[in-house]
């Protein structure tokens, strides 16, 4: 018998080797890692609104890169919350501590954290007001509030009342109220009965999560048998049910496959959580749905306080409010020092997580080489990503731009519209883990 | 996810398992790579015998790991939906596999002790 040893790392010939390729890899590693940028001497004033997705984010980058910049974090929201993971919570496949941190860990040493909001933003005078009465002058200003919920938008809704009492949901409203919405959802799916789900007909976080909500609660009616004693609604606000055609068109099928009725031109007015009524507006009038289950998700816009600010937009969304930044370099249109980072940017797609993981360096670039007095490069297309779950254990990894391009991170290994278990253990296994990477600069 | 570096997967596995557990395994993988190494070199190759039980504790290796995965993901087999699902099954079955005879090989020398090269 041949002697192994000829080909395992065992003789002396193949031990050196075996070593000189280890050393390669060493030097392969250190090639590739990421060139550590000389950091840029200033004394800019920098003020960070909001210490969210993005701003913890943008802080975190701004203390690597910058020596000596006094740079202030306004956020008197000592919570953080991993939103992405509210869908797995509401869905009884994480629990609420899941998504629930401080907002204190996320920050760099080095900063000045206010634990105050805003109250005042003047652009002219580059000067912030907090709610505590501290006046604070900018040279930069980076808006990273994110948006409110505006529940009271839905007449007779009443956040305090979801629950299983109720068969009404908001798993938006955060990690409480999506456990909650699970309890809720769950007790519905043991018996089956009338699903109804909606989205609002503004702006929104994450498109794609009333969608993913309707088909979990699907797949949950099916294992545990009480799929044919159901109904299940979606009640889209518009013509379509997703932004992205292509997109829209294969959650068409999807929804055809798994029995959903979809209702378009359906705008949610109110709810009636006693009587499980819900209210839309429609293209003829008013349309009343009964439900059983019922996942509300109220319109969204900018804080008050951005939208007396000056900075959003004149002519566009004006009943929300969000800012006018160019969609290319995220820097405002009127004040260039001013330039905003994920929800809270008036641009044509994408309040994702994903979108502020590609807000970030370009705000950067922009916002580092105006203080160095050149201009900067870098230019964000407009892309985001969403994974669609459409069950427990699938679903479908979309990315796109502004164009309305599909833009796979992964052509040829991760089809985008395929329904596959890889873009469920991206969901449910990478993106917590590169999302808290990102929020400490380094991803 | 063009910007994809060895650095930033690191960042990501350490977020994925919490930096000690993360760097644990490393040291565990790394460890149980010396100690097979170390058995290679002191016996002067592979004994066929233990090489033979190694490679019949395949199939638990690569079921366990596929188990697991499973279990940790809240998935089943009919979850795998595409050819890259059944590569990445098959290469969680693998390195299962592979891991798990590793494993076998070297409790196997280290608890019998120095022998020659017996294949």
């Amino acid at each position: 018998m041949t002697r192994l040893d000829e080909f395992v790392p065992g003789g002396a010939a193949s031990r050196r080797a075996f070593l000189g390729l280890m050393g390669g890899g060493v030097a392969l590693a250190a090639a590739t890692a990421p060139a550590q940028a000389s950091k840029v001497r200033t004394s800019a004033r920098i003020v960070i609104l909001g210490a969210g997705a993005g701003g913890a984010s943008i802080a975190n980058r701004l203390a690597e890169r910058l020596d000596g910049a006094r740079i202030t974090v306004v956020d008197g929201k000592t919570e953080h919350w991993y939103q992405p993971g509210l869908t797995l919570i509401a869905s009884g496949l994480r629990p609420a501590s899941y998504a629930q941190s401080t907002t204190g860990e996320w920050l760099p040493r080095g900063i000045t954290w206010v634990q105050e909001h805003a109250a005042e933003v003047d652009p002219e005078a580059k000067r912030v007001v907090t709610t505590g009465g501290q006046r604070l002058d900018y040279d930069y200003l980076i808006v990273s509030t994110g948006l409110v919920l505006d529940w009271d938008a839905v007449e007779g809704f009443d956040l305090a009342r979801v629950g299983p009492q109720t068969g009404t949901g908001a798993h938006y409203a955060g990690p409480d109220h999506a456990v909650k919405t699970w309890q809720a959802m769950d007790a519905f799916t043991d018996r089956g009965g009338h699903a109804l789900f909606t989205r609002p007909a503004t702006e929104m976080k994450c498109a794609g999560a009333p969608i993913k909500y309707c088909f979990l609660t699907d797949d949950y009616l099916r294992r545990k048998g009480t799929r044919d004693a159901s109904h299940i609604t979606y009640a889209a606000h518009s013509g379509i049910m997703f932004g992205v055609p292509v997109i829209n068109e294969k959650v068409r099928i999807i929804m055809r496959r798994q029995e959903v009725e979809v209702c378009y031109h359906h705008v949610l007015q109110s709810v009636d959580m006693d009587r499980r009524l819900a209210t839309f507006r429609t293209q003829d009038g008013t349309a009343e749905i009964e439900y059983d289950f019922f996942n509300v998700i109220p319109p969204q816009r900018a804080p008050q306080v951005i939208r007396d600010s000056g900075l959003a937009w004149a002519d566009r969304w004006t009943d929300q409010g969000w800012i006018e930044v160019d969609m290319h370099t995220l820097r405002h249109a009127r004040y260039p020092e001013v330039f905003g980072i994920g929800d809270i940017n008036g641009v044509p797609k994408g309040k994702t997580a994903a979108s502020v993981k590609w807000h970030l360096p370009v705000v950067e670039d922009h916002l580092i080489a105006q203080i160095q007095g050149r201009e900067g490069t870098a230019s964000y297309n407009g892309y985001t990503s969403c994974p669609l779950i459409t069950r427990v254990g699938r679903a479908m990894l979309v990315e796109f731009d502004y164009q309305d391009n599909l833009v796979p991170s992964f052509p040829g290994i991760v089809a985008p519209l395929e329904e596959l278990w890889i873009s469920w253990l991206m969901k449910e296994v990478a993106l917590k883990a590169t999302y808290n990477a990102m929020l400490r600069g380094r991803a | 996810m063009e910007e994809f570096s060895i650095g930033t997967f690191i960042a990501v596995f350490e977020e994925m398992f919490g930096a000690w557990l993360f760097w644990l395994m490393v040291a565990v993988a790394a460890a149980i790579t010396v100690a097979y190494l170390y058995v290679l070199i002191r016996d002067h190759g592979m004994g066929m015998r233990r090489f033979l039980l190694a490679q019949l504790s395949m199939p638990v290796g690569a079921v366990a790991a596929v188990a697991f995965v499973m279990w940790v993901t809240k998935s089943r087999m009919a979850d795998i939906g595409g050819p890259i699902d059944w590569i990445v099954l098959l290469g969680v079955a693998v390195l299962g596999a592979g891991g798990f005879s590793i494993l076998v090989y070297v409790a196997q020398s280290l608890i019998r002790g120095r022998q020659e090269a017996d294949g």
